[in-house]
């Protein structure tokens, strides 16, 4: 799972029927310092997620499907959850140095 | 899944026999306004009628083989969705 932040929707008519009626948003993955800015993500919401929030994303075929009832398909990104906070324990490899 | 737009078709007359009947297309990796991102291309199994200069969106990995009828097939990329509009309400857009 990554955080990102939800930046926009995206309008598709035509879609697979494993996407129908499902809202699909555009989410922006949270950059790691050091590393290439992650590409813009399309995920189905699964939670109500608005423009402007900081969500928890999955990537993964066998936990869409759980989270959406069905059988597996050809879906993988989903957002499941609404992040109110993250605290981070600070710079990766840091503790136990 | 991932913004692309189609950029051409690809024929194979010689193919894994669970590909029979499908579709590939080449698609170029974009930002959500349709701006490519360079030097992303690939191929991808088309499930939706995708037509070349469409804007798309693809679903990569294990899942795009899973849609066809035979789902031991060794897609790893696949169209799912035709893009009519993104709209996307962040001042850092595309670009």
């Amino acid at each position: 799972m990554f955080l990102g932040r939800v930046t926009g929707e995206v309008v598709a008519t035509i879609k697979h029927p494993h996407l129908h009626a499902r809202k699909l948003l555009l989410v922006r993955p949270e950059p790691t310092p050091g590393r290439p800015e992650p590409a813009a993500v399309i995920a189905v919401d699964s939670v109500n997620a608005g423009i402007g929030d900081r969500v928890l994303v999955a990537d993964e075929g066998n936990t869409a499907a759980q989270v959406l009832g069905m059988a597996r398909g050809p879906v993988r990104t989903i957002i499941v959850g609404v992040v109110d906070q993250v605290e981070d324990g600070g710079e990766p490899g840091a503790s136990g140095a | 899944m991932l913004f692309g737009r189609v950029v051409g078709t690809v024929v194979c007359t010689e193919k894994v026999p669970s590909w029979r009947g499908q579709r590939l297309l080449l698609v170029d990796a974009t930002d959500p306004a349709g701006t490519p991102l360079g030097n992303r291309l690939f191929a991808a199994i088309d499930l939706v009628s995708a037509a070349p200069g469409q804007r798309v969106f693809v679903v990569r990995g294990r899942e795009a083989a899973v849609a066809l009828a035979h789902p031991e097939n060794p897609a790893d990329a696949a169209i799912v969705g035709l893009i009519d509009d993104v709209h996307e309400h962040s001042a850092e857009v595309a670009d």
